[in-house]
């Protein structure tokens, strides 16, 4: 479980900006042999995958590969058929999503999920419910520690909202914010429960060239700053080529190729997989 | 976007105290003066009212109705918890209402031996009877949160229609206990069919209305609370809600229970009001009359309730004079509120006080102003987090002040 006692972010002064790979310790997600059926229809089979702490890891794949289903097992929205899922060394079956999400590990939508009538304020704050303890009788007779609680929630709101340079949208509702900063406070309500792991999906769908750029230096930036992984699916290769460390081609729910941006650009497979194969006259 | 007032380096508004406003510079209320402002108008109105009956100005029938309104305002912001902001739809809320009360009358016979107290004495005021009010009165809205976590727990898996149709069914076998679980005991707890009789009159003017106002603001200090946030996210989007770590059964079954617990006080004060208890009164009308109430007031809106709740009562008692038409008026303005305002009276508006002030405070009114919004005051005020507290408490004053003039 995730430490209950604190509304504290768990950012932390980074000396360097680049943090240490370490990859020598247990990794904060890792997923073997993963696959579920849907029927008879095999979604996703043999899915393996390790992610470091502060690793940026991206899958990408051609529509209807099973990323979205990936992504739905790791945070236990769907029972696997086959194999484990493990948060920092702990087993996730039989865990609820909202367990999964105490454990560590937090997600967007690939079609935007927010509290539409709530505040973006509110929308963080709600992220940030897991971390506060104020009881229920506190709350309602308005004693001192739910005023400290929601001045601790409310400042490290403000803080979050400081890294996409949104605190003037603060009061507004979130129904009402334009496409690109709905993306951005879903990131950001994510990022509220304190998580291991973010799982971003198609964070930059719908972005023009410049709010995708500024998109990449604020993943970076958010991954050095609160030093937690990140695991993404992406149909813009540019921004997947730029940012991540690692990544896995899926196709028809099977691994194709694995590794860094470069081996896998040049992977007949991949290429097969996107393009179509070459006729052999 | 929005108009921008001067911020420090935490972003919040520059406060400038004074009056003024025109220099550009917001002027805010502070908490303690908010709460203060709010607390003298709860109670001008509640001891305000209660001289008038005191003194004998209004007549012993307005004054059970005033009492009719305080439950029925009980009754409908309650169901406005699970309704306007949890967004499902029970339809069982009088048999919430009829436990608390039948807990509440039993309680409040069975032990005025012990504190030496008679049906006359009940309502007189002294301190034994206040005890002992009170503690029916919790005991009552305990046996019907228990009841809440009961029926909650299995009901709130499903939701919509399916929610509709379980809870209604535990109503009815509520109910059908109320009138049957004497027999089966083999003494006389309920009365059966014919009712519970021989309820001292314990409740008044001045009792419903300070039950009233502290549930108005229980209810919201506890939206405006991590609790709350919890509720409106399950409304707003429950997936979503579940993936940023929101317990939602937990919180589904919290809100239940806390509207069961409204909803059995408000019962309680019933019982005192009328004198009879019987299960025929509780039946399924019952349900749909309050649930008329939320919806034609707005869901989700607390003013809305309050309003709605006091003109449905008084409505049928001001139509009395046209006494078989009155039910065919009754239903005329419920259609023709639904044709023309839908999504109920007050929509999701919220009446604040603070808010109003604010604006005078700043200068802000619609006819000074060129561009500024409603919206932007809307937001400098929800700035604070916790803003125009117990309002809803000024929106009792305001409604029930206006019907007694």
């Amino acid at each position: 479980m995730a430490t209950k006692n604190t509304t504290k972010l768990i950012r932390q002064e980074s000396p360097n900006l680049i943090p240490e790979r370490d990859l020598g310790a247990i990794p904060v997600l890792q997923a073997e042999h993963l696959g579920i059926d849907f029927g008879g229809l095999t979604a996703v089979n043999d899915f393996n995958i390790a992610l470091g702490p502060t690793e940026i890891s991206g899958i990408i794949g051609p529509n209807g590969a099973g990323k979205t289903t990936v992504f739905n097992l790791l945070t236990c929205v769907y029972k696997p058929t086959r194999g484990t899922v493990m948060i920092d060394g702990y087993d996730l079956a039989g865990k609820s999503v909202v367990e999964a999400n105490h454990m560590g590990i937090a997600r967007t939508f690939q079609n935007i999920r927010l509290f539409n009538n709530m505040t973006v304020m509110e929308n963080i704050q709600v992220g940030q419910g897991s971390h506060m303890t104020s009881h229920f009788f506190e709350d309602v007779l308005r004693l001192p520690a739910h005023w400290k609680q929601e001045k601790e929630s409310a400042d490290n709101a403000r803080d979050l909202l400081r890294i996409f340079g949104m605190e003037n949208l603060a009061n507004n509702l979130a129904g009402n914010l334009p496409y690109g900063a709905q993306r951005k406070l879903e990131i950001l309500r994510a990022l509220a429960t304190q998580p291991k792991i973010l799982l971003l999906d198609e964070p930059a769908a719908g972005m023009n060239p410049a709010e995708t750029d500024e998109l990449m230096e604020n993943v970076l930036k958010i991954r050095d700053d609160f030093k937690i992984a990140v695991l993404l699916i992406e149909h813009d290769m540019k921004f997947v080529m730029g940012i991540c460390e690692g990544l896995a081609v899926l196709d028809h729910g099977n691994i194709i190729a694995k590794g860094t941006p470069e081996e896998v650009q040049n992977n007949p497979r991949v290429i097969e997989a996107y393009l179509g194969k070459q006729e052999v006259r | 976007m929005t108009k921008m007032y001067p911020r420090d380096n935490n972003h919040n508004p520059v406060i400038v105290t004074g009056f003024g406003g025109k220099d550009g510079h917001r002027r805010e209320l502070t908490m303690p003066a908010r709460y203060a402002i709010n607390a003298i108008l709860v109670a001008l109105f509640v001891f305000g009212g209660n001289f008038l009956v005191g003194e004998g100005l209004i007549s012993r029938y307005q004054t059970v109705v005033f009492e009719q309104i305080g439950v029925y305002v009980l009754m409908t912001v309650s169901l406005n918890i699970v309704t306007g902001y949890l967004g499902q739809l029970p339809l069982g809320h009088a048999g919430f209402m009829s436990i608390g009360g039948y807990a509440c009358a039993i309680f409040i016979i069975r032990m005025m031996p012990l504190f030496g107290l008679d049906a006359q004495s009940m309502a007189s005021g002294s301190t034994p009877a206040v005890i002992l009010f009170v503690v029916g009165l919790l005991f009552g809205g305990i046996c019907a949160a228990l009841m809440g976590v009961v029926i909650g727990i299995p009901a709130l898996r499903l939701r919509g229609d399916y929610l509709a149709i379980i809870t209604l069914g535990f109503a009815e076998i509520i109910r059908v206990v109320l009138v049957n679980i004497d027999s089966a005991l083999g003494f006389k707890l309920t009365g059966g069919a014919s009712g519970l009789t021989g309820i001292p009159a314990y409740t008044g003017y001045l009792n419903t209305a300070i039950v009233a106002s502290l549930a108005i603001f229980a209810i919201h200090t506890l939206m405006k609370s991590r609790h709350g946030r919890a509720i409106l996210a399950i409304r707003d989007n429950e997936i979503a809600a579940e993936a940023s770590g929101v317990n939602t059964t937990y919180y589904k079954t919290l809100a239940f229970v806390f509207s069961a617990f409204l909803a059995g006080i408000a019962g309680g004060l019933y019982a005192g009001c009328i004198g009879v208890m019987a299960p025929a009164k509780f039946g399924f009308m019952k349900s749909v009359e309050i649930l008329v109430m939320v919806v034609l007031g707005g869901m989700g809106s607390m003013f809305g309730s309050v309003v709605s709740a006091t003109v449905l009562t008084v409505l049928p008692e001001a139509l009395r004079a046209f006494a078989d038409y009155r039910m065919v008026a009754y239903a005329i303005v419920l259609i023709l509120v639904m044709i023309f305002r839908p999504e109920g009276l007050f929509g999701s508006y919220d009446f604040s006080l603070s808010r109003i002030i604010k604006r005078v405070m700043n200068r802000d009114f619609p006819w000074n102003n060129d561009d500024s919004d409603e919206q932007t005051d809307v937001q400098v005020n929800a700035k604070a987090g916790v803003q125009a507290n117990e309002q809803a408490d000024t929106q009792v004053e305001a409604t029930t002040d206006s019907k007694e003039a």
